[in-house]
């Protein structure tokens, strides 16, 4: 029943979008109104149809319907109630649904709000109407989640076949994180769907001003925001769940959603110049094209098995058609990119090496090669192949020699680029600007180097982190205490005041200051332990300040699955500071082993425990790691969303960039060239 | 003041450099090549200088482990060929018989591969349940 419906609610939404796309097209040739409204109404109902589509698979695994084959290979009678309803998102079949879904959803925000764009809403609906058709033919033709498993009867008939029990969920996904990670990186894969059909659509029609700029990045920054979100908790999913001690490894699937975040933070900057001087219009239209067709790339990637990966848990020959799409939306974009050349010619030149425009070139640049080496990298093994016929991969010694003096230079651009002036900046206000940040960045390293550490990149990275504080530190000091002088409020009055005065501004700052914390945290992997060990009852492990005491061992079973419990105790010096207990499990349903990371997480380091194993007469082995300032990362994460959340405020003073503002936007670019 | 456009280009090409440069130190580091079992029993000596990537099913009862070492027979298209694992990582628990694997590392003077990494997947799990056909898809 459930599943009838849910399949009938596909077709219904796939008929819907068809109308949506098509009619819009007709619609934006013609310009007939009526048409117009149909095709948006069309578009509207996909949500909603694609709700019941979800609503009946989560059915369908709340009844334990083992007559579904994706039921059946996801899920099992005892498996928690969380996991059954995130089971939905574990597989290709669900997560593709889910894709469209999530899609169907922004383009309804997109098609009952934004009302005032014109002409531009419209063809941005049929664009994505068109994505979302994409995906919808998968779901109701290719890989529909609601198909039965079959067997073959005796008499050489397909009959239906309802297994007692489910296969069960990989037990890698049963972690709570996982019922975040996926859908935020969707919200942010997907989203970047809505920036790609303004700009094309602005493309299309020529859109006059930048109003579709304004509209472009607040959607490039929801966007942005989640897949920001998505990586972090995937990183802290690798983490906490996969038991190497580590949280990025450079796996391919890690990679995908990497990359058009790069590309993303690239036009996120590169935007500003065209706002500000109306430069850069070809490389900011191809920046949102590049940055949606990595997404798909993305979702391809992980889906493929072109490359391979340990993220990848679902891999089918749905690749041919992802490759079909990508293609066919590249020639749509190159096709419109060379019609409407003339509209995006530049209004100025870049005039001098020391000035905002400048640092935003280079970060783009910067960004960009940094993507283009994570390309080059994950695709490696299919490039060699297809040029000397040997597959051959590179590992994360090439990503991380490229890459670590890519967002170390990135970094200390951080700290320079919003402190340059347009267009040009004197030698006295570069002076005035840096000379203490630099002060205290070098001061940093003499001192840190005076403590004994010497790690290059680990130094530099402190200094520079140190560096881009100090100048982030002033900024809102100094805006705060002319709003002090002029009102005479307290501190923290003039401090929310001019945050929300100009919240891009500030919140961008934030979301600065959030990214030198998260290399702190990184940097901190510079120092990383580990220690492994055979340890029977009241063995003591010691790494650096801690010592683990095995105190206790159980065994024994849940409905779910079969464990061996170690309790250790952890001690520093003569304090005991608590009590682990990690896990070997054995999930009954899926026959699968997994082992429970135990982490003893603080602000100057986390012991990371690991009971690797048992040897042949029965001892357990434990791998420890200490692992330095990796809570950094997570609360740098933490402010880059916060930073995020502040950008995305509207503002008391909203940037208006319409055509005619030009010239007030002269005006302050001369104040800015002032010192501002 | 000489053009701003000569400079650019000297920074941006001094960046490009460097970076290219990095990278193809990273990739003489890193570079592994794929090739099946039957290609490593082929290649002989001049698989040595190579690190290699093999991939193939464990074989049953095959596992044995010695301290912290682990020998095993990998098999791929009915060539097997034993190895023995010496990395610093701990055996992942998807390590067990029949499952898919896969070895990073050298292949030795002993004959026998010396994997660095050591991936595992269980090979059950992701096949498609059995009589599951696309005709059997209400969709179409
Ligand atoms: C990984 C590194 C970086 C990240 C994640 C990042 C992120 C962001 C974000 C999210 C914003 C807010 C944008 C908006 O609200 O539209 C922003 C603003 C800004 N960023 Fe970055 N950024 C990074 C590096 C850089 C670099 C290298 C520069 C140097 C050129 C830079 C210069 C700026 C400037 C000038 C602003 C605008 C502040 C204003 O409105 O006056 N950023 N950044």
């Amino acid at each position: 029943m459930m599943d009838s419906l849910g399949s009938f609610a596909v077709l219904l939404a796939v008929t819907a979008c068809a109308y949506a796309f098509i009619a819009g097209i007709v619609a934006h040739r013609t310009g007939h109104p009526v048409l117009r409204e149909t095709a948006r109404r069309a578009g509207v109902t996909i949500f909603p149809t694609l709700s019941v589509a979800i609503a009946c698979l989560w059915g369908l695994f709340l009844a334990n319907e083992f007559s579904i084959a994706y039921v059946a290979n996801h899920s099992n009678r005892d498996l928690p109630l969380l996991y059954k309803l995130t089971a939905l998102w574990a597989g290709q079949e669900g997560s593709l649904l889910f894709w469209s879904w999530i899609l169907s959803g922004y383009m309804f925000v997109v098609l009952v709000r934004h009302r005032e764009e014109g002409e531009l809403r419209p063809l941005a609906g049929a664009i994505l109407a068109g994505v979302q058709l994409f995906f919808l033919i998968l779901n109701a033709f290719v890989v529909s989640p609601f198909r039965p498993l079959a067997e073959v009867a005796a008499d050489g008939t397909m009959r239906p076949f309802a297994p007692p029990d489910g296969r069960g969920l990989n037990p890698l996904l049963q972690y709570p994180e996982m019922a975040l990670h996926p859908p935020t990186l969707y919200l942010g894969y997907v989203g970047f769907s809505v920036p790609f059909a303004f700009a094309l659509a602005a493309l299309i029609t020529r859109s006059p001003g930048e109003r579709w700029i304004h509209v472009t990045r607040r959607w490039t920054m929801i966007a942005w925001g989640f897949l920001s979100l998505g990586i972090l908790m995937g990183a802290h999913w690798a983490y906490a769940v996969l038991g190497w001690g580590g949280y990025w490894a450079w796996d391919p699937v890690e990679n995908a959603s990497f990359m058009p975040w790069l590309t993303g933070t690239a036009f996120l900057h590169s935007v500003m110049m065209q706002e500000r001087r109306g430069m850069l219009k070809v490389w900011n239209v191809w920046l949102v094209f590049i940055t949606f067709l990595l997404c798909v790339f993305g979702t391809f990637l992980t889906r493929s098995g072109v490359v391979s990966s340990v993220h990848a848990f679902a891999q089918s020959p749905i690749g041919h058609w992802f490759a079909g799409f990508l293609l066919v939306v590249f020639a749509v974009c190159l096709f419109f990119f060379t019609r409407r050349r003339d509209y995006l010619r530049s209004e100025h030149r870049l005039e001098a090496v020391l000035s905002r425009e400048a640092s935003f070139l280079f970060n783009n640049l910067v960004l960009l090669a940094a993507c283009f080496a994570v390309l080059w990298g994950t695709l490696f093994p299919v490039i060699s192949e297809a040029i000397t016929g040997n597959k051959v991969s590179v590992g994360p010694p090439f990503f991380n020699r490229v890459n670590i003096p890519i967002f170390l230079f990135l970094l200390l651009l951080t700290g320079v680029g919003p402190l340059l002036a347009w267009r040009r900046t004197s030698w006295e206000s570069l002076k005035r600007n840096f000379t203490a940040p630099t002060l205290i960045g070098v001061a940093t390293g003499v001192l840190l180097f005076a403590f004994g550490v010497r790690e290059p990149y680990a130094l530099i990275a402190f200094m520079l982190a140190a560096f881009v504080t100090v100048t982030i530190v002033s900024e809102f000091w100094r805006g705060a205490r002319v709003i002090r002088s002029q009102t005479g409020r307290t501190w923290g009055q003039a401090l929310a005041q001019l945050v929300l005065r100009n919240t891009r501004r500030y919140g961008g700052y934030i979301v600065h200051f959030g990214i030198v914390v998260v290399f702190v945290g990184i940097a901190g992997a510079a120092f990383n332990k580990e220690r492994e060990m055979e340890m029977p009852m009241g063995a003591t492990l010691e790494l650096g300040r801690y010592a683990v005491t095995v105190k206790d061992r159980a065994q024994g079973e849940t409905p779910n699955y079969i464990y061996d419990r170690l309790t250790l105790e952890v001690r520093r010096g003569d304090k005991v500071l608590t009590m682990l207990m990690p896990e070997r499990r054995l999930y009954k349903a899926s026959e699968q082993p997994l082992t429970k990371v135990m982490i003893h997480s603080g602000w100057r380091e986390d012991l990371y425990i690991y009971f690797a194993g048992v040897t042949e007469t029965g001892v357990p082995i434990i791998h420890a790691y200490l692992n330095p300032l990796v809570r950094w990362l997570w609360i740098g994460g933490g402010i880059v969303i916060l930073g995020t959340l502040i950008a995305l405020y509207p503002g008391r003073q909203p940037m208006k960039v319409a055509v005619s503002e030009r010239a007030a936007t002269r005006e302050r670019e001369v104040a800015y060239a002032k010192g501002d | 003041m000489s053009n701003p456009k000569v400079k650019f280009a000297i920074a941006i090409g001094i960046l490009l450099g460097a970076l290219a440069w990095l990278a193809v130190i990273g990739m003489q580091e890193s570079k592994t090549y794929y090739i099946t079992v039957a290609e490593l029993k082929q290649m002989g000596e001049s698989a040595r200088e190579k690190r290699l990537r093999v991939g193939g099913r464990v074989v049953a009862g095959s596992i044995q482990r010695e301290g912290r070492r682990v020998r095993f027979l990998l098999e791929q298209n009915d060539e097997t060929v034993p190895v023995v694992y010496v990395g610093r990582d701990p055996v992942p628990d998807t390590f067990v018989d029949h499952a898919e694997a896969l070895v990073e590392g050298r292949w030795g003077e002993d004959g026998v591969f010396h994997a660095q990494k050591l991936q595992a997947k269980c090979a059950s799990k992701y096949e498609p349940a059995e009589g599951e056909s696309p005709s059997a898809s209400p969709g179409t």
